[in-house]
C-alpha cells in the first residue's frame, strides 16, 4: 500500500513540475488533434462525429461557465441561445444565397463561404437574446432568475415549434424542402488534396479541426476575461452583491455582460452546430439539454475552464465511448454490446444521482477554480478558531503589556 | 418531449372514454354558445386550478421555511400519480373493494392515503439525504441538487416502470351534468371539492395546531424557533412530508382526469405550479392556493380564447411579469433584500 501510494505521490508531483505540465498538454494535445485522424483511417467514422460533438459541448461549457461560474447566475435556459444561434445562422445562410443569386454571382465559391461570412455575426442574435431576457430579469435574486431562464428557454422552443414569424418550418424543422445548406468552403480542398487512397479526409473530420480551432479561441478570449477588470468585476458580484456594488462595480451592466458573453458563445456552437449538421429542429433544443450542460460545468468545476471542457468531455463522450469500447472486437467478453447500451441508457440518472452527490461531498468540481473552491467550501472550523485563537491571544497580551502602564 | 395538457381535455383522452368536454366539440348547443365556452372553460380552468394550488403548496411550504426552490417537487406529481396507479391496480384485484359503491369509496381513499403518505416518505428521504446536508451552503448548491434529484427521478421512472404513457383507470361512472351550457363532469366536481378539501385541512392545521404554530416559527426565523425549543430538524422534515404528500394527491387527480400518466408527466404541471405559487406570494399558503385557481382560470381561458399553441407561453409570461413587477406577489409582504 504505502509502494503505491508514494508511487502516486511521485506521478502527481511530477505532474505538478513544469516538465510535467509541458509534457502532459503536449500528449493531450497529440491526443485531441490526431485520434479523430486515427478513428477515420480505420474507418469508425461514428467516432469521428462523437469528437466533434464533444467539441461542440465543450464551446457550449465554456459559454455557460461564464454565466453560472464566474458570474453566479443559474441560467437554466442557456440551450435558448444555442438555439438561436443556429436558427439565426441557417435563416441568415438562406438570405445570403438570395442575396447572392440576386448579385449573379452564385458560384460554387461564394455559397461556400456561407459558414464563414456569418460566423463573426453568429455571436450577435446569442448575445442580443441574452441581453433581451437578461436585461429585465437580472434584478432577480438567482433562484427566481434560474426559474425564469427556464421558462425563457422553454418559451424559445414553443415558439420554434410553433414556426414564429414563418422563419423557423416549425416541428419539421431546418432547412426545408427547396433550401438548402451550402456545404463549407475548404472541404473540397482537403478531401481532394489530403486523402490518400485509403484515407478520406471526411466532412466530419474537417468540421472537427473548425471546432477545435473555435475551442482555442474560445479558451483564450475566457482566460483574457477572467484576468481582465470585468472577470474580477463578476467575482468580486459573485461573492458579495452589495460589497461589489459598494467599490464601484456596476451590478447591472457587469451582470449584463456575463449574459451577453456567455450567450454569445451558445450562438457560435448553435451556428456551427447547424452548419456542420446540416438539419436543425426544436426537438435538439430541449430542457434536458440546458440541464446536461449546466451539468458539465458543475461537475467539472464551476469557475474553471479546464473543469468545464473535462465536464463536456466526460458527459457527453463517456456513455458513446463503453458503447462503443463494448462494440469492438478487444472488449468482447467483458463488456457485452446491451450492458453497455445500459450504460447509455442509465447515463441520466447517474448524472442526476451524481450532482447531488458532487453538491454533498466536493461542491467545488472536479477539477476547481481556487478561487471558486475557497467560496463553496468555506474555511474549515478549525482554522478559523485557531485564527481566533491567536487573535484572541494577541489581543490579550496587548491588554497585559497595557497594565503595566 | 410531450406533456400532459392541463387546460385541452381533447388531446389526452384518445383511449378511454371522454371524461371532460369542451362545449364547443360536444353536440353542440349552438343557442348559449357564447356562455357555454365561458361557463366551460370556468370549470375547466377550477379543476386546473384545483391541481395547480395542490402542487403549489409543496412549493411554497419549502420556500417559506427554507428559502429553496425545491426543483424536485414536479417529481413528487409523477411518484404519486404512479403509486396511485399500482395501489388502485393492486386493491382492485380485492373482489370487496368492487362490490359496492361505499366500498369503492373506500377503495379510492384507501388509495389516496396510501400514495400521499409514499410521496410524503419520499419527501422526506429527499430532504434528509439531497438538501439538508446543504443546509448551510451557497444558495446556488441546493438548486442544483435539486435539479439532480428531479433529474434521478425521471430517469427511475423511464427506466423502471415505462417511457410510454400508461392509461390510469377510473373504476366509477363519470356522470355529465349540463349547466348553463357547460358541461360539468362528476369528476371535475370530485376533484375541485376534494382540494378545497385538503386545502382547508392544511390552512386548520398550520394556523390551528401545535405542529402548525412551530412551522410558521420557523419560517418567521429558524434559529429563533430553535432557541425557543422548537425541533427544526422535525419541522423541516414535517414540510417535506405534506408538500409532497399534497403534490402526490394531485398527481393522482391528474391522473384520474387526463386517463394517463407519464414519466415526464411533472415538468410542466411543476413549472406553472410555482409560478402560481409566486402570484400569490411565495411562502404564502393562502397565495398559493389563490394563486394556483387564477393561474388554471387564466391558462384555459386563454386556451378558449388566443390560443392553444402558445398556452405554455402565457404561464411563463405571466411568471417573468409578475416577478418583474410584483416580486412579492399577490398576498405576500415585499421583503427588503437581506445582506
Amino acid at each position: 500500500m504505502g509502494a503505491i501510494r508514494s508511487g502516486l505521490q511521485k506521478v502527481t508531483d511530477f505532474f505538478g513540475t513544469r516538465p510535467g505540465k509541458i509534457g502532459f498538454f503536449f500528449v493531450l494535445a497529440l491526443f485531441t488533434l490526431f485520434m479523430p485522424v486515427y478513428f477515420q483511417a480505420v474507418g469508425n467514422a461514428f467516432m469521428v462525429r462523437i469528437f466533434a460533438l464533444v467539441g461542440i459541448y465543450v464551446l457550449l461549457a465554456l459559454g455557460l461557465n461564464i454565466v453560472v461560474g464566474y458570474a453566479g447566475l443559474l441560467n437554466l435556459g442557456y440551450i435558448a441561445f444555442y438555439a438561436v444561434g443556429a436558427y439565426a445562422g441557417m435563416n441568415l445562410g438562406f438570405l445570403v444565397q438570395e442575396l447572392l443569386i440576386g448579385l449573379g454571382f452564385l458560384g460554387e465559391k461564394p455559397e461556400n463561404w456561407t459558414y464563414w461570412m456569418l460566423l463573426p455575426f453568429a455571436a450577435v442574435p446569442g448575445a442580443l437574446a441574452g441581453i433581451m431576457i437578461g436585461g429585465p430579469v437580472l434584478r432577480l435574486r438567482g433562484d427566481y432568475l434560474a426559474i425564469v431562464t427556464l421558462g425563457f428557454g422553454e418559451i424559445v422552443r414553443i415558439a420554434i415549434t410553433n414556426n414564429i414569424a414563418g422563419i423557423t418550418n416549425g416541428a419539421s424543422g431546418l432547412p426545408a424542402i427547396g433550401q438548402n445548406v451550402p456545404p463549407i468552403a475548404g472541404q473540397e480542398w482537403v478531401r481532394t488534396n489530403l486523402s490518400t487512397a485509403d484515407f478520406i479526409f471526411s466532412k466530419d473530420l474537417y468540421w472537427y479541426y473548425v471546432i477545435i480551432a473555435l475551442v482555442l479561441f474560445a479558451i483564450f478570449v475566457i482566460q483574457r476575461l477572467d484576468n481582465s477588470r470585468l472577470g474580477r468585476a463578476w467575482v468580486a458580484m459573485r461573492e458579495d452583491e452589495v460589497a461589489a456594488a459598494s467599490v464601484g462595480v456596476n451590478i447591472l451592466t457587469t451582470k449584463l455582460w456575463a449574459f451577453a458573453l456567455g450567450a454569445a458563445w451558445g450562438g457560435i456552437a448553435g451556428h456551427t452546430y447547424a452548419y456542420w449538421v446540416g438539419f436543425i429542429s426544436p426537438e435538439s433544443f430541449n430542457f434536458m439539454e440546458s440541464v446536461l450542460v449546466v451539468c458539465m460545468v458543475v461537475l467539472g468545476g464551476m469557475g474553471s475552464i479546464p473543469g468545464a471542457i473535462l465536464g463536456a468531455v466526460l458527459i457527453t463522450a463517456l456513455p458513446e465511448v463503453i458503447r462503443a469500447l463494448a462494440a469492438s472486437p478487444a472488449f468482447s467478453g467483458i463488456l457485452t454490446p446491451e450492458q453497455a447500451s445500459l450504460v447509455g441508457d442509465y447515463r441520466f440518472l447517474i448524472f442526476g444521482g451524481l450532482m447531488v452527490i458532487m453538491m454533498a461531498l466536493r461542491p467545488q468540481g472536479i477539477l476547481p477554480s481556487k478561487r471558486r473552491a475557497r467560496e463553496l467550501h468555506p474555511i474549515d472550523d478549525h482554522v478559523l478558531m485557531q485564527e481566533n485563537q491567536e487573535l484572541w491571544e494577541a489581543e490579550h497580551k496587548l491588554d497585559t503589556d497595557s497594565d503595566k502602564f | 418531449m410531450s406533456h400532459p395538457d392541463f387546460s385541452d381535455c381533447r388531446v389526452l383522452i384518445d383511449p378511454a372514454p371522454p371524461r371532460c368536454h369542451a362545449s364547443h366539440i360536444t353536440d353542440g348547443a349552438l343557442v348559449s354558445v357564447e356562455f357555454g365556452i365561458i361557463g366551460q372553460q370556468l370549470v375547466n380552468g377550477l379543476t386546473l386550478g384545483g391541481m395547480y394550488a395542490l402542487l403549489a403548496l409543496g412549493y411554497t411550504l419549502v420556500y417559506g421555511i427554507l428559502l429553496m426552490i425545491n426543483f424536485a417537487h414536479a417529481e413528487m406529481f409523477m411518484f404519486g400519480a404512479y403509486v396511485g396507479l399500482f395501489t388502485l391496480q393492486g386493491l382492485a384485484q380485492i373482489e370487496f373493494f368492487t362490490s359496492s359503491g361505499p366500498a369503492l369509496l373506500l377503495l379510492y381513499l384507501l388509495t389516496f392515503l396510501i400514495a400521499m403518505v409514499a410521496t410524503g416518505i419520499l419527501g422526506v428521504i429527499i430532504e434528509r439525504f439531497a438538501y439538508r446536508p446543504l443546509r448551510h451552503a451557497p444558495r446556488l448548491a441546493p438548486l442544483i441538487s435539486a435539479i439532480g434529484v428531479s433529474l434521478f427521478l425521471q430517469n427511475a421512472a423511464l427506466l423502471w416502470i415505462s417511457s410510454r404513457s400508461i392509461p390510469f383507470p377510473v373504476l366509477f361512472e363519470v356522470r355529465t351534468f349540463r349547466v348553463a351550457g357547460a358541461n360539468i363532469s362528476s369528476m371535475q366536481i370530485l376533484i375541485i371539492v376534494t382540494t378545497i378539501v385538503l386545502m382547508l385541512i392544511l390552512d386548520t392545521f398550520v394556523s390551528r395546531t401545535r405542529l402548525g404554530r412551530a412551522m410558521r416559527a420557523t419560517s418567521q426565523d429558524r434559529d429563533a424557533a430553535g432557541l425557543m425549543g422548537v425541533d427544526i430538524n422535525r419541522v423541516i422534515a414535517l414540510t417535506f412530508f405534506i408538500g409532497p404528500a399534497l403534490g402526490g394527491a394531485a398527481g393522482i387527480f391528474s391522473g384520474m382526469y387526463y386517463g394517463n400518466i407519464k414519466y415526464n408527466m411533472g415538468f410542466i404541471p411543476g413549472i406553472k405550479s410555482f409560478t402560481a405559487a409566486v402570484i400569490g406570494g411565495i411562502g404564502n399558503l393562502r397565495g398559493a392556493m389563490l394563486g394556483g385557481f387564477l393561474l388554471g382560470l387564466l391558462e384555459s381561458l386563454a386556451a378558449a380564447y388566443i390560443s392553444t399553441g402558445y398556452k405554455d407561453v402565457i404561464a411563463f409570461g405571466i411568471l417573468i411579469v409578475v416577478l418583474i413587477f410584483k416580486p412579492g406577489g399577490l398576498l405576500g409582504e415585499s421583503v427588503t433584500e437581506k445582506v
